[in-house]
């Protein structure tokens, strides 16, 4: 107890010292300069309140650690399952996933506009996290960087169609490759490089193309961003009250049915799921393929895979380039469902928080990856009046994460199959 | 002539001043590089803290009615110096003392979220507006024709120069000649041995942290003298532009954070005076991708042998 009580006081008194000076003073203009002047009441007592609480848990720490672990648990009993075979499990996941998609695809016609939309930018977040997840979660690549591909995409479909009158169908492949190139570029030079390298050079490249994106005012709009930008059409079918493009339909005119504006909300919607099941389906399979078997063993022991004979630069690289390319798909759909686009869209914070999906879901993780994007959306949309403390509790949510539970909510775990002793 | 050669003179001050400042933040990176092997993602918050603290004791010495300059700075210093530096401890206390030993990527990505939240803090307590200060120390001397282009050297930027460099000087000697100071060297060159021949070394691991939070602080002070203006979001491109510093002098070693950082202040300065004020940050971002692509090493570092 009492070796404990200096560390717990000076842990208090820290407290004390870190929260008092920026909570409790604040700088106010007066007329001529700057002065300050002391917070309300509550905050002084919630301050001084935090410091006792940190010196209480700080003394207490192992009896409270201690109590806890006595409380006991329901335990489920240990029942000797017999072991679930390869096939077995592949079969009950092909079921599950039937069943997600099926309330996927049922679910636009039934939710309400707002939920509908929503759906949408948690599928645009998910696109983002599967894509980061291979460069971060399967090859091991601290990418900082990521939402200058995002960029990348978004603004080459709405640059190509400004200047060329490009349709989003074409821009899409386009975007990816753009986005593809730019990943090879950056890439081939700086793969070579150690891991917290890397992680500051992609960081370095995020801002150079956002500066770029900012100040290349007569190609880009500058601050200004670019407006208008089409939404895609379905096969000739727009789905606006009018055609805008030549020789192009409305959907309902098409159909012989009345204008209503959820159609072009419920088409974004289903697009987005259709290029979120492309990206699963096309992970899925790389993964299990030569190369991103390399990637994972590359994550392992890289030592141990370069004496083995496999050629890291090409391995990283293409982590790195198709990890770039989902970004640029999701980066035209993007500015095809929001018809504007600006550089304000794709700061560090957008990149932080797509690597957060991907930290807090588990990494290599798809299933975890899809459900924390879906948290990591639907949450400050549910929040609202916390919108405030969102990056905060973000932030802090980032280290409590890392230090107790590092591998993720739900960490990948590899195919394998059991041995039994029948 | 003259007046391209003054103009150039002036460039070159304005860079060897922000440069200074530059390498003050780049100690903290190098240190803790150079001992834990991790980049501290959190230090240019710590520098802006130390900014927001400068400001809020300068406002209040002033309201307080304290009128003589050197006392009212000398105080700020020591007040920021010390505030930050707990931020420092506390930090290495909180972010990176749980998770080391374990993945390097676990403990970059704990530390990206101390710095998103120490950014969100101070913009939840203190306002996310810009907050002007007006500058205390005024004047310079001039050179050059009374009626064309001068070059001046402002009393403050002066005070920038003799400040880093007493700064400087304490730390090299502190860690050439103290105690403490071969404590940190031996760990930094191997933390293991250095722990079985009795050295504490979370103990000296903290103060790598509080002196980088120091130096921070110190700089947090003196920038914030010579912009007089801040704001929470400072702290994201200072951090890297320090960080790009240490990496062009070669992490891990001080005098080559110091050479960086006059180098990069400089080229900045001549970028916007000769090219082109926006595209500054993307010149010191290039440099840096330039720099790990063919030396590695930096400017100053040792190459570092892949143990295996």
């Amino acid at each position: 107890m009492k070796d404990k009580f200096v560390p717990a006081l000076i842990a208090g008194v820290a407290t004390l010292i870190l929260a008092f000076p920026l909570l409790g003073l604040n700088l106010v203009s007066t007329g001529l300069g700057l002065g300050i002047e002391g917070a309300d009441t509550q905050t002084v007592v919630y301050i001084v309140l935090a410091s006792l609480a940190v010196f209480a848990f700080q003394l207490f720490k192992e009896n409270v650690v201690n109590v806890a672990k006595s409380i006991p648990l329901p335990r489920k009993a240990y029942k000797p399952t017999a072991a679930i075979s390869q096939a077995q499990r592949d079969k009950k996941e092909k079921i599950f996933t039937f069943i997600v998609v099926a309330i996927a695809l049922i679910m636009p016609f039934f939710a309400s506009r707002g939920n509908i939309d929503l759906a949408t930018l948690v599928l645009i977040y998910v696109m983002l996290g599967l894509g980061l997840n291979i460069v971060v979660g399967l090859a091991g690549l601290l990418d900082l960087g990521y939402v200058a591909f995002y960029a990348v995409g978004a603004y080459s479909y709405a640059l190509l169609h400004q200047y060329f009158g490009f349709s989003f169908w074409v821009c899409l492949p386009l975007a990816g490759l753009m986005a593809a190139t730019f990943g090879f570029i950056l890439g081939f030079p700086v793969l070579r490089l150690r891991g917290d390298y890397l992680a500051i050079v992609t960081l370095g490249f995020g801002e150079i193309i956002r500066i770029l994106l900012n100040n290349w005012t007569h190609l880009t709009g500058g601050p200004n961003g670019i407006g208008s930008i089409p939404k895609p059409a379905l096969f000739g079918l727009e789905f606006g009250r009018r055609a805008k493009e030549e020789g192009n339909i409305p959907f309902h005119e098409y159909f012989n049915i009345a204008y209503n504006s959820s159609y072009k909300v419920i088409f974004l919607y289903l697009l987005a799921l259709l290029l979120v099941l492309f990206t699963i389906f096309v992970i899925r399979r790389l993964m299990r393929m030569p190369v991103g078997r390399a990637w994972e063993a590359l994550r392992e022991d890289e030592i141990a895979c370069r004496s083995l004979g496999l050629n890291r630069t090409i391995i990283k690289l293409s982590a790195f380039t198709i990890g770039a390319s989902f970004a640029g798909f999701a980066g035209a759909f993007f500015s095809a469902r929001q018809g504007f686009i600006s550089p304000e869209s794709f700061t560090f914070i957008e990149s932080a928080i797509i690597l957060a999906i991907v930290v807090l879901g588990g990494m290599g993780s798809q299933l975890g990856v899809i459900l924390a994007a879906i948290a990591m959306t639907v949450l400050p949309e549910l929040a609202r009046e916390f919108q405030e403390y969102r990056m905060l509790m973000f932030g802090l949510m980032m280290v409590l994460m890392m230090i107790w539970r590092p591998q993720g909510l739900l960490p990948m775990k590899r195919r394998h199959m059991e041995l039994t002793n029948a | 002539m003259l007046e391209t050669s003054l103009y150039f003179i002036q460039q070159l001050l304005n860079g060897l001043t922000i440069g200074s400042t530059y390498a003050l933040i780049a100690i903290g990176y190098t240190m803790v590089y150079g001992i834990i092997g991790m980049i501290n993602f959190a230090h240019g918050e710590i520098y802006m803290i130390g900014m927001y603290i400068s400001f809020i004791a300068i406002s209040g010495l002033t309201m307080l009615g304290v009128e003589y300059l050197p006392l009212i700075l000398f105080i700020t210093l020591l007040i920021s110096v010390f505030i930050s530096s707990t931020y420092g401890w506390a930090v290495e206390r909180v972010a990176y003392r749980p998770v080391r030993g374990g993945n390097r990527l676990i403990a970059l990505i704990s530390a990206i979220g101390m710095s998103i939240f120490l950014q969100n803090y101070v913009r939840i307590a203190q306002g996310s507006r810009d907050i002007a200060m007006p500058s205390l120390i005024q004047g310079g001397w001039s050179m050059g024709p009374a009626d064309g282009f001068q070059a001046t050297l402002s009393y403050m930027q002066l005070f920038i120069f003799i400040a880093t460099f007493i700064t400087m000087t304490g730390l090299t000697l502190f860690i050439a000649k103290s105690r403490m100071g071969r404590a940190c060297r031996a760990v930094s060159e191997d933390m293991k041995m250095a722990g079985l021949l009795g050295i504490n070394t979370n103990r000296i691991i903290s103060l790598t942290f509080i002196i980088g939070a120091a130096l921070a602080a110190v700089a947090g002070l003196l920038l914030g003298l010579y912009y007089g203006v801040t704001n929470p979001y400072i702290g994201f491109i200072a951090g890297l532009k320090a960080f790009t510093a240490a990496v062009l002098g070669g992490i891990g070693s001080i005098p080559g954070a110091m050479l960086g950082g006059l180098v990069l202040g400089v080229t900045e300065s001549m970028t916007s005076a000769y090219f082109s004020s926006e595209y500054k940050d993307v010149v010191s971002f290039g440099l840096l991708i330039l720099i790990l692509l063919f030396r590695p090493t930096g400017l100053l570092g040792k190459p570092e042998v892949e143990k295996i």
